[in-house]
């Protein structure tokens, strides 16, 4: 049993014949080939897998391909436009908001996140924001500097 | 034709940022999980839910049935596939037969039982599902002490005392020293059970081609030639026909440097059904079947003269080794015994390790790997000492350091520590927050009633392994540089970096010894194909090590470089400087790509030289390193809630020259931020029948951003004499600092309440309780 969707990702328009089973973390990096957001627990605690959905930051692991149909999703490779970073992608860069980098991508949606509720955070709230998503490697002092950078630049 | 930038500028000791990056910032990094092969399979696990049983039967023929199912195999099907390997020898070491596949036992929740391969990943999982097993439940053991007790279950039937080994080590005098004590301050310390939980699980893809009996196999680990060597041994195979690659590596912290039956149970599956195949860790099976750390009950007496210099040591380590040996398992308590003395000078020890099977999986090296134990407790005994004899904690540790003139100091553990400055990094710390200022704002808060506490850490770690006599595996690295025709460098290096920044600092490396630009350089690793050998990246080698036989590679290209420079010069003599050889009685100079071109085109060649320009140099270590340095931490108890909140973290470490500060200081935050998860949050906890109750991160309590304090670091600078470029090894340090500073911190909160000593984790639970008590209300 199948079922037809259609959705935007990363501007493009696509259309696929999924089970209703399928994750959308599974029909991003399957299906589409779209590698970028990661499966650190299949379970919604660590964040790898947060892409866009209609402007909103979720974990692609807790929806269903099908959930998203009609939807327009961004995930990480759709941020730098004309190969030019995004602010918070050149923020981590700069402020060494990485080691690993495989909470990477599904950290910097998540900041996208923060900053466009909050151009202007407090560390506080850097923090709160952050909570979602785990990281192994950089403690988050440097991700949190990575925000200020980003909400310093204009992200 | 390309240019080549030559530049004055040099790099290392700069704020360079990293040059892995931009794949990973915008999602075009290839993990193990990117990788999808033509006509590849899926694998799926079926594993033990039980802690101990036997086996009556196992039923597969519906999993078979099952849509897209290509095969199924259990412990029959492997039994003659090689075991896991221990790569670790001890005298009278017992080595349980471990296969891929359980055979007529399983020993600990999630032991693998059977593999499915199928079409996809979900038909994959469904199928493993319909397996049917018959188990007979057994009585399991899952305590270290409680297997060692008389009249426990037999982890393995065949040694009902659940002893792996003994391990003895002794230095000095320590009886007398004990006799001769004005005080003798005894304790048990726990050093809790971790789950290294990196970002990205494991994962494997394995390839094989028949014809050309070949295997590629992809597969997230810290050692991939290691792996090879192995898997080669193991399967029989040729070794210059099989391939490991490590792509992009999520994190490692030491789980990644065994050799997992997975990966060599996917090559087996491959090579079966002559297809590719995949298996990928799910983050439940991490929990469960990758490597766990520390595990450690240890009985610490430390014996000390009235004025505080301390006389001796005595330690007794039960190691919780799990039901199974990994590839360096009952190796790890072994180190814990070499930095017992932590940096203190007492020549007198004695120490006895036992290692006790458990039915849980095994430990190994997790960040630190045996040295966070072994700092965790003597920084706790130099406290307890310092309170018993009321002494300042940095009176009694400035008391006892090894001198600045003792180095190289020969340890009563057999070390010799290279260099050294102790007090330096603790007079920093002090420094930083205005210690005396800080004590007395701790007093008058007592007197307001608040529970503030100050702890201090004065840690020493051996790092840069490491001399390969001292290592199961050799403990040299290799690196090969090349210049490339058109001028650009490639750099290949043996260790296998996953997250720490090599391709960045040997980049900076490489430039300034050659004068060029660093993007002329390229740092290549991971691939055995590519790369000569190595080792790999754990215990604090990458740079120390691997940094150190690229310095050489490149001392080693000069000549050569100089010798081809002189005769496309005419000259007798050249100097080569800035990324070109001049002659300095005329003034001409030819570009290192000038150079590199002729070296290939090979028009003419200088006298004894061969063309091309390329340098392989395997770099034997003549000893350890042994970085040090002092973490200094302020807490405060919330007398409701038992919460404790740090004020200030402040980090003084002592690697050595650095590099590159900004990766330094990465490498810290992220080493203290899990230092600081296993003293306040983690623990992998095992009820008495073997189930994992903390196995997934709903129960694991990982630091969160929001858990997280800010760190102030910053540096004292002695460098090793060790290796020329005076680098000991930063990837561990602030693990090692930072749970005994925490965990001292918070014992000074509660000393007004009586607390001498606390077990980590420090959850508000236990604090809370402690503290109701204290206050006459019922906990």
């Amino acid at each position: 049993m199948t079922q037809t969707i259609h959705l935007t990702i990363n501007g493009t328009a696509q259309a696929h014949e999924v089970e209703p089973r399928l994750l959308l973390i599974h029909y991003l990096r399957e299906v589409v080939g779209l590698t970028g957001p990661h499966i650190g627990c299949e379970t919604s605690l660590c964040g790898a897998c947060t892409v866009e959905v209609n402007g909103k930051a979720i974990k692609s692991c807790a929806m269903f391909a099908v959930q998203a149909d009609g939807a327009s999703v961004m995930t990480i490779e759709g941020l730098a436009s004309n190969g030019k970073l995004h602010a918070v992608q050149e923020a981590f860069w700069n402020q060494h908001g990485l080691q690993c980098g495989f909470c990477t991508p599904g950290m910097i949606m998540t900041v996208k996140q923060i900053l466009a509720r909050n151009p202007n955070p407090s560390d506080e709230e850097i923090r709160h924001g952050l909570e979602g998503n785990l990281c192994r490697c950089t403690g988050y002092q440097n991700i949190v500097g990575a925000v200020k950078a980003a909400a310093k630049a204009g992200a | 034709m390309a240019t080549i930038a030559t530049k004055p500028e040099t790099f290392v000791g700069k704020r360079i940022r990293r040059r892995e990056d931009p794949r990973l910032i915008t999602g075009t990094a290839t993990y193990v999980d990117d990788i999808k092969l033509p006509g590849m399979y899926y694998a799926a696990i079926l594993r033990s839910p039980h802690g101990a049983a036997k086996i009556r039967s196992i039923n597969i023929k519906p999993a078979l049935a099952a849509k897209g199912v290509v095969a199924v195999f259990t412990g029959k099907d492997t039994e003659h596939a090689g075991m896991v390997p221990c790569g670790a020898a001890l005298p009278g070491l017992r080595v349980p037969p471990h296969h891929l596949l359980a055979m007529d036992r399983v020993y600990f929740v999630g032991h693998p039982v059977a593999a499915v391969v199928a079409a996809d990943r979900y038909l994959a999982a469904d199928a493993a599902e319909l397996i049917e097993v018959d188990y007979d439940v057994k009585q399991a053991v899952a305590d270290p002490e409680k297997a060692l007790a008389s009249g426990a279950p037999a982890v393995h039937p065949q040694w009902p005392d659940n002893t792996a080994f003994t391990f003895h080590q002794e230095g000095g005098d320590v009886d007398k020293a004990f006799a001769e004590a004005d005080v003798v301050v005894k304790q048990r310390i726990t050093s809790q059970r971790l789950v290294p939980n990196a970002m990205e699980t494991r994962g494997v893809v394995a390839d094989w081609r028949a014809a050309e009996r070949a295997l590629t196999v992809f597969t997230s680990t810290q050692a991939p030639h290691t792996v090879r060597s192995l898997l080669a041994q193991i399967l029989g195979l040729e070794e210059n026909r099989l391939r490991v690659v490590a792509p992009e590596v999520g994190g490692g912290f030491g789980s990644k440097i065994d050799t997992y039956a997975e990966e060599i149970l996917m090559a087996f599956v491959a090579m079966k059904i002559h297809k590719p195949v995949k298996w990928i860790e799910s983050r439940r099976e991490n929990f469960l079947c990758t490597i766990h750390g520390r595990g450690h009950v240890d009985f610490y007496e430390i014996a000390a003269k009235r004025d505080g210099e301390i006389t001796g040591i005595k330690l007794k380590i039960i190691q919780d080794l799990g039901a199974y040996l990994q590839l360096l398992t009952p190796a790890i308590p072994t180190l814990s015994v070499l930095m017992m003395p932590g940096l203190y000078r007492t020549k007198n020890v004695r120490a006895d390790v036992v290692g006790a099977f458990t039915n849980c999986m095994a430990t190994d090296a997790y960040r630190g790997a045996g040295r966070p134990e072994a700092t965790h407790g003597i920084e706790r005994m130099v406290d307890m000492l310092a309170a018993e004899l009321q002494m300042d904690p940095v009176e009694i540790r400035l008391k006892n350091f090894v001198h600045n003139d003792e180095f190289p100091f020969p340890t009563a553990t057999g070390l010799v520590y290279d260099s050294g400055d102790y007090a330096a990094p603790l007079r920093k710390a002090m420094e930083v927050v205005d210690y005396t200022k800080l004590r007395a704002e701790q007093a008058d808060a007592r007197r307001a009633g608040k529970l503030m506490g100050i702890g201090i850490c004065t840690y020493g770690e051996l790092c840069a392994v490491g001399p390969s006599p001292a290592t199961p595996v050799g403990g040299w690295e290799s690196a090969q540089v090349k210049i490339e025709p058109s001028g650009k460098v490639t750099v290949m290096t043996g260790i296998s970096p996953h997250g720490q920044g090599e391709e960045t600092t040997f980049a900076q490396i490489a430039a300034d010894e050659l004068g060029v630009d660093i993007d002329e350089i390229l740092v290549s690793h991971g691939d055995t194909s590519l790369v000569q050998y190595g080792i790999g990246t754990y215990g604090s080698r990458g740079t120390a090590v691997g940094g150190t036989a690229l310095y050489f590679a490149l001392q080693d290209l000069k000549p050569k470089i100089k010798k081809w420079g002189a005769m496309l010069l005419d000259a007798e003599e050249v100097t080569f400087e800035g990324g070109k050889c001049t002659d300095h009685k005329t003034g001409k100079s030819v570009t290192i790509q000038e150079i590199a071109a002729a070296s290939y085109r090979a028009m003419r060649l200088p006298a004894n030289t061969d063309p091309g320009l390329t340098a392989t140099h395997f770099w034997e270590p003549p000893n350890f390193t042994f970085p040090f340095g002092a973490h200094l931490v302020v807490t405060e108890v919330d007398r409701a809630t038992g919460n404790i909140a740090i004020k200030r973290y402040i980090a003084v470490d002592d690697c050595g020259n650095i590099l590159n500060p900004m990766l330094v200081e990465g490498q810290v935050h992220g080493g203290v931020a899990q230092g600081l998860g296993q003293a306040l949050w983690e623990q992998a906890v095992y009820d008495d029948n073997g189930q994992l109750i903390t196995g997934e991160f709903t129960d694991y309590t990982m630091p969160r951003a929001h858990m997280m304090p800010f760190i102030e670091t910053s540096h004292t600078i002695t460098p090793t004499t060790v290796n020329p470029l005076g680098v000991k090894g930063v990837g561990e340090a602030g693990t090692i600092g930072a749970s005994p500073a925490v965990v001292n911190s918070v014992v000074d909160a509660l000393s007004p309440l009586g607390v001498r000593h606390l077990d980590m984790p420090l959850t508000p639970e236990k604090i809370w309780k402690i503290v109701s008590k204290a206050a006459g209300r019922t906990a």
